[in-house]
This record gives C-alpha cells, sequence and structure tokens, in this order.
C-alpha cells in the first residue's frame, strides 16, 4: 500500500521536476542554434526557431512538451537534430547501466570485505591502512585517477586497451576508475555500520548467553549493519546508471554521462529536460527499492 | 551531493534518538579528539598549510619592495606572472616547477588554495545556514508545512545539479552585471562572480543537512525537555531557538566538516568542465585539469599534476580525518 | 571475552571474505553475460579516423561544423566533388558544365550512369529537388546562405517568395541542369562541391521526415553508405558498389571516431588503434615541439584565421587609435612560438596566405612604442584612466584550453605594454556565441574557417549588417569594394579591389586583430596510409584514403594485437 502510494506520488513530481528543469534552461542565455557561422540571413534562425516552436512563449512550448510526454514523446534533441531524446537514451542508457553495474559489482566487491576487515579490526594496521586506502578513494577526482590508469595499464604495460567500448577487456579500467570512489564510500559506510551494530544492546545480550560469534555476527550484525549500505545504493545506483562525464570522456564510452553535461551546455532543451526527468524516475524508483529491501533486513523498520 | 544521503537515512535518525546527550559535551568531545591521532594531525596540518597559504601573498608583497634581488624573486613567483620559462621541471628557483605560461606552480598552488578552500568555506556555511534553517522550521512546523517543504527538498533532489550550477553561473553572471552598483565600481564584478561560484555550490549542497537537521528536530520534538518548555507556555520560536537549534549543533558540525571537502571536490570537477573560476585566477580543481591535459604517452609535466594533485588530495584528507575525528568526539551516531 | 575477540573475528574474517567473494564474482558473471547483448564487437574496418567531434546530423543541409562534412561528403555528392589533391573542385555528378560569357548561367550535364545506393536512377529532378529543399525555409538550413547566389534563392529561402519554381535552379532534361545566378560568381563550382549543394532522396525524405537519415538502407549518391551511426561510438562507412566511380573507391569500411579530447586521440593513435587523426584540435598543443619533428606527423597551412574582434559601439573601441594601440602592444610571435607551437604563422591580415589569386596587403605588425603613443593620444598615456574592459572567449568542456592560454597572453601583453588591464571572460560555448552574436562584449575572441578557396569567404563577412560581422563597424567604401569585387569576373582587377578593402580591414580601421593563421596537423603513418593529401581546405576526400601492407613486417603490427 505504501508503495502504491509512494508511486502514485511520483507523478505530479515528475511533472514539477519537468517544469522547473524546463524553466531553468529557458533562463540560461544562448540558444541552442547560437552558431559560430552567422546563417546567411536572420530568417535561417527564425525558419529554425519557428520549427522547433522556440519562438512561442515558454510556458506554451511547455504545454507543449507535457502534451508529448502524454504520448510518451521526448521530443527532438535540439542539438543531434536527426534523434529523438528517445533515440540517444536508448542508444546511451544500456551503455551505462552496463558500466554502472560493473562499477556497481566492483564498489560492492572490494568496499564491502574492506569496510569489514577495518570493522573487525579495529585500531589495529589493517584498520589503518584500510581506512586510509578508503578514504583516499573517496579524495582523488575521478579525472585524475582515470588518466593515470590509462598510462600505467595501456600506454606502459600494453596491458589493456586505452579507450572505446568493445569488448569485456574495454570495460576494466573505466569500470575501476569509475567504481573506486564508491568503493572507498562502502568501505566508510559498511565499517561505520559494523561498529555500531557490534556496539548495539542485543549483541551484547546475545554475546552474555554464550551465541558463538560466527552465527552472531551473521545472522544479526551484518543485516543491520549493511543497511547504510544499502540506502546509500539508490542514489548511487542512479548517478552510475545516468553515466560519468569524466569517465564517458576519457574512455570514450558512449553512455549518457556526456550528455548530461553537454545538453546543457548546448542549451540542448529537450535532451536536458528529458535526461532531468530519467534521473528522478531512476532515483525515485531505486528508492523504493532500497526501503522495501529495507523493510526485509530491518524488522523495525514499517511503512505506512 | 547524493553521497551523504545516508545520513538522512532512518536507521542513523532512529539511532541518534537513543543518544543520551553528556553533560558538558564540549569538553568531552576535546578530551576524545586528542586522542585521535590522525585527526589531530590533520588538524595541524591544516593550519599549517592555512598559515602558508596567508603568509605567502603577504611575502611576496613584502620582498617587492625589499631591494631588487627580493623584487626579482618576487616578481618570478607573482602566481599570475608570465615568463619565458615554460614547463621548467622543479628545481631551486621553482619549487613546484613551472607551467606553460612560464608561471610558478607553487606560487599559483598556494594562490588557487585561498580560491578552493575560500569556496569550500564559504559554500559549506552557505550550505549550513539555508539546510539548518530549513531543516528546523519543517521540523519544528510539523504537518503541512513540513510535508510542502520536504517536497521542495525531494524536487531539488531529483533534479541534475549540473543543470543547476549552468544555469545559475551563466544567468546570475550576466544579470549581475546589470546591477547598479557593478555599474558604478566594475571591480567589483570579479568577486561577485566568486561568490556566485560560492553560493552555487551551496545552494546545491544544503539538502543533505536540511533532511538531516529535520530529522533531528522531530525527534527531539518529542523529548520530554521539549513538552516541559512547551507546557509552560514558550512560543514555537522560542523553542526552536533554545532547545532544537543549540541540540542539533553537533551533527550539524560534523556534518559541515563533511561537506568542505565534497564542495572543494565538485569545485574541482566544475573547472574541469571550464565552468569554475576565471582564468587567470587559479584554484586547485583548474591547475590539476591542467595538469591532467599533461599526462600522455610522449612527454608529462608530471609536476602540474603531482603538486597540485598531491596538495588537493592531502588537503581534503586532512579534512575528512578531522570531519571524522570531530564526528566521534561529539559522538554523533550515539554508542 | 575481549581477549578472544580478535581470534574469533579473524577466522569469521576469513569465512565473510570467500562469502563475498562468491557473491561478487556471481555478480560479476551475470554483468559478463550482459556483454554480449550490450558490447557489439563489430568486424575490423580497413581504416579508422579520429573526426573530432561527434557529428551533430549527417543530413546535407543541416550540418555546419568540419568533422560533419568531412562524413557527410563521403556519403552525398553534387554537381562537383572536391579534388583530394587540391581541395579544388573537379566534376562530380555532373561529368561537365557550360559556363555562358556573362558568367551568370551554369549548365551542368550529368552522368547517365548515376544511381541511388539502392539502384534507382539520378536525375536532374532530385538535383533541383535537393538545392530547393536546401532553401526551403522549412528545412532550416544554415548553409542556405551559401546558395543565396542562385536567383532568387534569398527569397524563396526568407519566405517572400513562395514558387519554388522561380528559383534560378531548373531541370532541362533529365540530365541537364540549368542554374542561373545573380551576378558571376567565380567559385561558384566550389560551391557545388559543399554538402548542402548535393544530390539527397526524395522519396526517402518523404517518408520520414527529419529522421530520413536514418532510414535503412539509406540511399546515398557519393562513395560510401551508413551502415551505422551509435552516438558517441562511431560512424561506420561502407562502400558504395554503385557509385559512379566505385571502381576508385580504396577502402571497403571506414569507422570515423568522435573524440573531442588530445590526448585520448593521441593515446589511440599510438597503440594503434586508429590510423588518421585530422583535427587540429586534436593535437596536445604541450609536445608539438617532439611530435612535429616525428615523420607521422604532417602540418600544413589551411584556410583558417584566428583574430580578436572589438565592439566598436563600444568606448573607447569606438576610437580607431585605442584599436590599433592594442593590435600594435601583441607581440603574435610569443603567441605562435609558445603557445599554439604547431607552425601557425602570426597574421597581421585576415585572408590566410595561400588563397587562390589573391595576396593581402601587409596589417599591422608589433611595435610598442607606437602602441602607447597612440593610447596617449586618444587620451590614455600609459593606460590612466582607461576603462574596464573584458575580453571574452569560450571554454571546451573536458577539452583543449588554447583559448585560455592565448587570452592569458593577451592580458598580460597589454598589462605590460600599454598599461592596460583587461579583464578575462570565460563562457560555455553557446553563451559565448549568443553574446557575441547579440554583441555583449568589449573584446572577443574569434576564429575563421574559408568555406572554399577565395578571399570572398574571408572579407565579406565585415560588410555592414552582415551576420558574421559582429563588430557593429561598418564602412560604405568597404562595402562598396566587397560588392564590385563580388561583380568582377577578371581575376587581377578583382584582387586589386578585395585588397583595397583589406586594406580598410587590417591598416585604418581595425574592427579586428588578426592573430595568426591556422596550421593543420594531421597524423598518420604514411607507410600505413595513402590518398590524404594536404591541402589549403583541409578536406580529404574519403574515397581516396586507403591502409597499405608495409612490405616486411609481420601480421602483429600495433593494430594486429590490439584488435
Amino acid at each position: 500500500m505504501y508503495f502504491l502510494k509512494r508511486l502514485t506520488y511520483m507523478i505530479p513530481l515528475l511533472l514539477v521536476i519537468s517544469a522547473v528543469s524546463f524553466w531553468l534552461v529557458h533562463l540560461a542565455p544562448g540558444g541552442p542554434f547560437d552558431k559560430e557561422r552567422a546563417p546567411a540571413s536572420p530568417q535561417i534562425k527564425h525558419n529554425l526557431e519557428a520549427k522547433y516552436h522556440l519562438d512561442e512563449p515558454v510556458w506554451k512550448q511547455y504545454l507543449r512538451y507535457v502534451g508529448g510526454l502524454a504520448h510518451g514523446d521526448f521530443g527532438p534533441s535540439l542539438k543531434y537534430r536527426d534523434h529523438s531524446v528517445t533515440d540517444i537514451v536508448l542508444q546511451g542508457l544500456p551503455v551505462s547501466m552496463l558500466l554502472g553495474w560493473l562499477a556497481f559489482g566492483f564498489a560492492m566487491g572490494v568496499g564491502l570485505p574492506a569496510g569489514f576487515i577495518t570493522a573487525v579490526q579495529r585500531g589495529r594496521w589493517q584498520d589503518h591502512v584500510g581506512s586510509f586506502l578508503a578514504l583516499l578513494a573517496v579524495c582523488i577526482p575521478g579525472f585524475v585517477i582515470a588518466p593515470i590508469l590509462v598510462l600505467v595499464f595501456t600506454i606502459k604495460w600494453h596491458l589493456l586497451p586505452v579507450a572505446l567500448w568493445e569488448s569485456p577487456a574495454h570495460a576494466v579500467l573505466p569500470t575501476i576508475a569509475l567504481g573506486l570512489y564508491f568503493a572507498g564510500k562502502i568501505a566508510r559506510l559498511f565499517r561505520e555500520g559494523m561498529l555500531n551494530t557490534m556496539q548495539m544492546e542485543f549483541v551484547t545480550a546475545a554475546r552474555a548467553k554464550g551465541l558463538g560469534e560466527n552465527t552472531l555476527l551473521m545472522r544479526h550484525a551484518v543485516r543491520l549493519a549493511v543497511l547504510p549500505v544499502v540506502s546509500y545504493a539508490g542514489p548511487m545506483l542512479a548517478d552510475l546508471f545516468t553515466g560519468s562525464f569524466v569517465i564517458e570522456n576519457i574512455f570514450q564510452i558512449p553512455g549518457l554521462g556526456v550528455f548530461f553535461i553537454n545538453s546543457s551546455l548546448n542549451s540542448d532543451y529537450t535532451m536536458t529536460v528529458g535526461l532531468a526527468l530519467l534521473y528522478a524516475v531512476l532515483l525515485i524508483v531505486l528508492n523504493l527499492v532500497v526501503d522495501f529491501a529495507y523493510m526485509l533486513l530491518d524488522p523495525r523498520v514499517k511503512y505506512e | 551531493m547524493s553521497d551523504e544521503q545516508v545520513e538522512n537515512s532512518k536507521v542513523s535518525v532512529e539511532r541518534q534518538n537513543a543518544s543520551s546527550t553528556p553533560a558538558s559535551p564540549a569538553r568531552r568531545a576535546w578530551r576524545r579528539f586528542r586522542k585521535n591521532r590522525p585527526a589531530l594531525f590533520s588538524a595541524w596540518y591544516v593550519v599549517a598549510l592555512l598559515i602558508v597559504i596567508a603568509a605567502w601573498p603577504v611575502a611576496i608583497r613584502i620582498a617587492h619592495s625589499a631591494g631588487p634581488a627580493a623584487a626579482a624573486w618576487a616578481k618570478n613567483h607573482a602566481p599570475e606572472q608570465l615568463s619565458d620559462a615554460q614547463f621548467q621541471p622543479p628545481d631551486a628557483q621553482h619549487w613546484f616547477g613551472t607551467d606553460e605560461h612560464g608561471r610558478d606552480v607553487l606560487s599559483r598552488v598556494l594562490y588557487g588554495a585561498q580560491i578552493s578552500l575560500l569556496v569550500g568555506f564559504v559554500g559549506a556555511a552557505v550550505s549550513l545556514i539555508i539546510g539548518v534553517l530549513w531543516g528546523a522550521i519543517a521540523g519544528s512546523a510539523g504537518g503541512k508545512v513540513d510535508g510542502a517543504m520536504m517536497r521542495i527538498v525531494d524536487v531539488l533532489y531529483s533534479l541534475p545539479s549540473i543543470i543547476f550550477v549552468i544555469v545559475l553561473m551563466t544567468t546570475l553572471g550576466e544579470k549581475l552585471k546589470q546591477l547598479p552598483v557593478v555599474r558604478q565600481s566594475p571591480a567589483l564584478e570579479k568577486e561577485l562572480r566568486l561568490l556566485i561560484l560560492f553560493v552555487g555550490l551551496g545552494a546545491i549542497s544544503w539538502l543533505t543537512m536540511a533532511r538531516i537537521v529535520r530529522g533531528q528536530v522531530l525527534s527531539l520534538r518529542t523529548r520530554p525537555f521539549v513538552d516541559a518548555s512547551r507546557a509552560l507556555g514558550a512560543s514555537p520560536t522560542r523553542i526552536l531557538l533554545r532547545h532544537i537549534i543549540p541540540n542539533v549543533f553537533g551533527v550539524v558540525i560534523v556534518y559541515l566538516t563533511l561537506t568542505i571537502p565534497a564542495i572543494v571536490l565538485y569545485e574541482s570537477f566544475l573547472s574541469y568542465l571550464g565552468l569554475g573560476v576565471q582564468p587567470p585566477m587559479a584554484s586547485w580543481g583548474s591547475l590539476i585539469s591542467e595538469g591532467v591535459d599533461q599526462i600522455n604517452p610522449i612527454r608529462i609535466y608530471w609536476w602540474m599534476i603531482v603538486f597540485p594533485g598531491g596538495v588537493l588530495v592531502s588537503t581534503l584528507l586532512a579534512l575528512n580525518f578531522l570531519g571524522d575525528g570531530l564526528r566521534d568526539a561529539w559522538d554523533v551516531k550515539g554508542s | 571475552m575481549l581477549r578472544t575477540q580478535p581470534r574469533s573475528a579473524t577466522t569469521q574474517q576469513g569465512g565473510f571474505r570467500f562469502q563475498w567473494t562468491l557473491r561478487a564474482a556471481f555478480a560479476l558473471l551475470c554483468c559478463a553475460l550482459l556483454f554480449g547483448g550490450c558490447m557489439r564487437r563489430d568486424p575490423p574496418a580497413d581504416v579508422t579516423i579520429i573526426n573530432f567531434s561527434e557529428p551533430q546530423s549527417l543530413d546535407p543541409a543541416i550540418i555546419t561544423a568540419q568533422p560533419d562534412m568531412r562524413i557527410v561528403s563521403g556519403m552525398f555528392e553534387g554537381m562537383t566533388r572536391v579534388d583530394p589533391k587540391t581541395g579544388g573542385a573537379i566534376p562530380g555528378l555532373a561529368e561537365r558544365w557550360e559556363i555562358s560569357p556573362d558568367g551568370k548561367t551554369y549548365i551542368f550535364r550529368l552522368r547517365t550512369n548515376l544511381v541511388w545506393s539502392t539502384g534507382d536512377p539520378i536525375r536532374a529532378d532530385d538535383v533541383v529537388y535537393s538545392w530547393i529543399r536546401t532553401l526551403d525555409p522549412a528545412t532550416a538550413s544554415d548553409y542556405a546562405g551559401q546558395l543565396f547566389y542562385v536567383k532568387n534563392a534569398e527569397a524563396f529561402n526568407a519566405g517572400k517568395m513562395k514558387d519554388a519554381s522561380q528559383v534560378g535552379v531548373t531541370a532541362v532534361n533529365p540530365f541537364t541542369v540549368r542554374v542561373e545566378l545573380n551576378h558571376p560568381t567565380v567559385f561558384f563550382l566550389d560551391i557545388c562541391a559543399m554538402p548542402m549543394a548535393s544530390v539527397v532522396p526524395r522519396q526517402t525524405i518523404a517518408k520520414l521526415g527529419d529522421a530520413w537519415i536514418r532510414a535503412q538502407p539509406l540511399p546515398v549518391s557519393g562513395p560510401y553508405e551508413l551502415e551505422f551511426w551509435r552516438l558517441n561510438d562511431k560512424v561506420r562507412l561502407r562502400k558504395n558498389p554503385r557509385y559512379w566511380d566505385a571502381a576508385n573507391t580504396q577502402s571497403r569500411i571506414i569507422d570515423l571516431l568522435p573524440i573531442g579530447s588530445a590526448s585520448s586521440a593521441l593515446n589511440l593513435y599510438v597503440r594503434g588503434e586508429a590510423d588518421i587523426v585530422w583535427d587540429k584540435e586534436l593535437v596536445p598543443t604541450e609536445l608539438l615541439d617532439v611530435l612535429l619533428r616525428r615523420p607521422d606527423f604532417h602540418t600544413f597551412s589551411y584556410l583558417g584565421s584566428y583574430f580578436v574582434r572589438f565592439n566598436v559601439t563600444r568606448k573607447p573601441f569606438d576610437d580607431p587609435r585605442v584599436r590599433k594601440a592594442l593590435a600594435l602592444a601583441i607581440d603574435k610571435k610569443r603567441i605562435v612560438q609558445r603557445i599554439t607551437r604547431g607552425g601557425e604563422q602570426p597574421a597581421s591580415h585576415l585572408v590566410p596566405d595561400g588563397t587562390a589569386h589573391y595576396v593581402s596587403p601587409e596589417g599591422l605588425g608589433y611595435d610598442p612604442v607606437l602602441a602607447r603613443k597612440l593610447l596617449a593620444e586618444a587620451g590614455f598615456p600609459g593606460g590612466k584612466n582607461f576603462p574596464r574592459m573584458e575580453y571574452m572567449f569560450n571554454a571546451p568542456a573536458g577539452g583543449g584550453k588554447i583559448h585560455e592560454q592565448i587570452a592569458i597572453e593577451l592580458q598580460q601583453m597589454w598589462r605590460d605594454t600599454l598599461g592596460v588591464d583587461i579583464e578575462l571572460r570565460q563562457l560555455e560555448m553557446q553563451v559565448y556565441l549568443s553574446e557575441q552574436d547579440q554583441m555583449h562584449y568589449d573584446l572577443s575572441r574569434s576564429s575563421w574557417i574559408g568555406d572554399y578557396n577565395d578571399a570572398n569567404t574571408f572579407l565579406n563577412m565585415f560588410v555592414t549588417d552582415d551576420g558574421n560581422n559582429r563588430t557593429g563597424w561598418s564602412n560604405p567604401r568597404y562595402d562598396a569594394l566587397i560588392r564590385q569585387a563580388n561583380e568582377t569576373t577578371d581575376v587581377q582587377a578583382r584582387e586589386k579591389l578585395f585588397q583595397q578593402a583589406e586594406t580598410i580591414l587590417v591598416r585604418d580601421d581595425l574592427p579586428i586583430i588578426p592573430l595568426f593563421f591556422y596550421a593543420g596537423i594531421n597524423y598518420f603513418d604514411t607507410n600505413k596510409i595513402q590518398g590524404v593529401y594536404t591541402n589549403m581546405v583541409d578536406l580529404h576526400p574519403l574515397n581516396a584514403i586507403r591502409k597499405v601492407k608495409p612490405k616486411g613486417q609481420s601480421l602483429l603490427t600495433p593494430a594486429a594485437t590490439t584488435r
């Protein structure tokens, strides 16, 4: 019931988001058809604007846009005029999602064990080294780590391809470069969660009752300790699925991240609004999934 | 800024309910903080860095008028002084080497630090003010007001922040020029532009703060001492100011220290996109993105990436350690 | 209890690590399975070219950017096409043509064996349709202006004339196209080779509208068919066997990669994943001193000018003395030697050296003394009281920083020589363009790449109220000279007129400061790639390009090992 309610609440939210982003992009100076080379007569630009209804007042354009949305039409891209927004999203989203999943897997695969080790070894050297590395991963910008990875693994050692998106080998470096930050984040969160749950009353009580450390930690502690990671997973996946400008730019990956930045910079209005909506939908749905996972993991949480 | 979303997870909020407020939180916190060696070391590092950053321009200014040798040194190390000595590796003269315009990298890193740290601190302060007020008002008002205010946060949360930043930087920048103040003294514009950057970054990072504060306030509202105060006839404003805001202080301080590095990092991303500070000014982000261009298979001017990158990363590390230390000291997550 | 904890925790951790590793491995396996669907490995191309930015479109009427034109001119051909060696116009779909003695009428004779890649014949009607489509206001073509030399074309494009049959392009018979011009235009055959004048498939466009370029199969008139176009991934072209000159199409499959960053381009090239890199933006300038010494880096001058626009409607730039002072204070040599470093030539005039049938008059050089004198005469001795002015330039996202670097140099030179403080204003591309167009600037970075090899493509833009003028500058004498030159067919008389006009532009009035002429740089190994020639227009028709297997080398060339 609760989830249904959340879903119905999504539609007005999306409308507001589309309205706000529509208004925002039109606010910025510069239009999609400003070119370095002026058309031979001002008429040509007028023709263009008339063709895409940019000569109308913004509210009218917005109503037109919403009318299109009702039919599932997100409009044509104003920058890539042969493509509709839907075309571009359908091309880019699978790539970004695949890379996103890989980076997610990498981040979880590295972050969770690291978080676990640093937590159970609290105060020992494993903790210090692990925590430091986790923090380091969070502090290095992606546009620094990616070129360094390229330099080392492809130019110096010839182990992996430089860029492009063709075979599984092509995915290795982008996955690491993209996932490293999140791995650090997850390690920190999981460590935190572990430390908190290990100090909780029920854990201490269970210990006192003589329950073995193994089953105890397995059954209860981890289940609770992973909750912060779970709630982080929602926004993290929404970020990952919509791609990263830096990684896609450096590794030449045909995902959506580049469009997120460039569409705003190019005043590609329809594209920007379409992507904002996509991001919002992903975020809402993933947060719902997260809440659901929460309910399964933590019996104390109930939604009405 | 979605990274910090965890902080507002329902569980952490619930857990915070259980934490008891210590008798003299500040003193206890300080005692604990002192024992945390990485945090203490980080604090010293940050302080030392701030001193160097503040002292460097002064040194250059003094040297300017202190004999020909010193003046030459000052000219050589002015952050915006071009010279023929392009791409010099680090040596006795230029400790961090020079860049493509023959400018001293050390000097640029230190001047860039001013911008980057200012962006971080001011941006965090902006996020603090908006976030705390928004969250506190929503939380204490409750009901429909709370609902409406949090829906606004939801909407802003789901908007990709980059759209926001681009519009803010481009639109506001042009709007500012029309201001009468700016027309009279055009030199102000440069400062105002920087201010937009601060405000812009703050404006996209207050959302999480608002959510955290609201959560705290909601849990505080049901506490006995607040009930008591209410029963004694205190106005909602009074309750907000006297009881609620002081009690969320710990969480806020901790979150603030973690927001600063996040904003510094975001600024570097904006600089990478060419949306950051206006040249010839530098920030760590703009220096690093210049340095990153030098990574190639033929020849690497390593000093252009290693030094700015090293200072940025070490400072972010220090700030994070500091934040962690403060959090443990204030015992925010409860134990 | 406390004592036992570490030990048990360690054993615990072992079990855990195993479990998580197992799960992670499972997750990775699932992902690996997904690869099949999402990562396609295409059969290798014969030639892979790094082509700078992603094409905005492949519709010949819509495109404006050079990278897009390089692809499209491989797919659609017009009456003439570009000679790979000289860059000039040679017969394309038209086998020959006759020009009337007054230079105003062109009769194009089409080849009789022309067919679309789908097998349908190409006739004169298709040519007329294609030109009218470019001019049609509904198409909203940016480059429609290039066809305004044709009679009534401008009125039709502006919507003032509804009847397309009044436009001066007609099909006399299925193999003859007659074109009437407003006045003699010596570079008209070059214009016929440009994409917006190429022949496009009428039926497909009628059926699919705006998305016609993505039709399967897409009928093309040029040497290459579009096999696929994946945004930000690649454009793959496949040889069109029905092209009239298919026998001379050298490569079967050509991949064009959209790559915007110089370091990625260089990395791919060095690792052998790309054969040719051909955009001046794709050269890391810091490395040029090393790169230019390599045999596979080819530098050449071409028709591109880099200059600064003044907004002459703003004080003090309404005073030519101030404009001249700023120009004379610039050490252009330092900029080309220390910043651009690709063999660019410092410019004192706008039209690049090497333009056909034209030698520019000398403009202003580097003269700090005169600069200071002029500035003082204008009322700003030593830069005193000079108002706060801004130099505007654009910033590419995640790309090169050359404009910023030049801006920083200029700022310093003006400060050092004149005592004038010019602020820098960095803008995003679209904002920059719109600000320039609306003249919301003081000084603006500018550049111009010639559309065809003639002085007119540079000089015509500073005619009063031309959409590309963007300086507010207007000089009736200049306008008259340009108009007169364009109605003259005699090469020498025309050159004289253009020279007089350019003298006004770069010596007397100076609404712009020319900084340097671009140098083009292509990189490819001449032992492996043939058919790319350097020419003034930087056009390299795809059908001439081929890869040769160097003798005596094993199959394990870099390209073979990495693929």
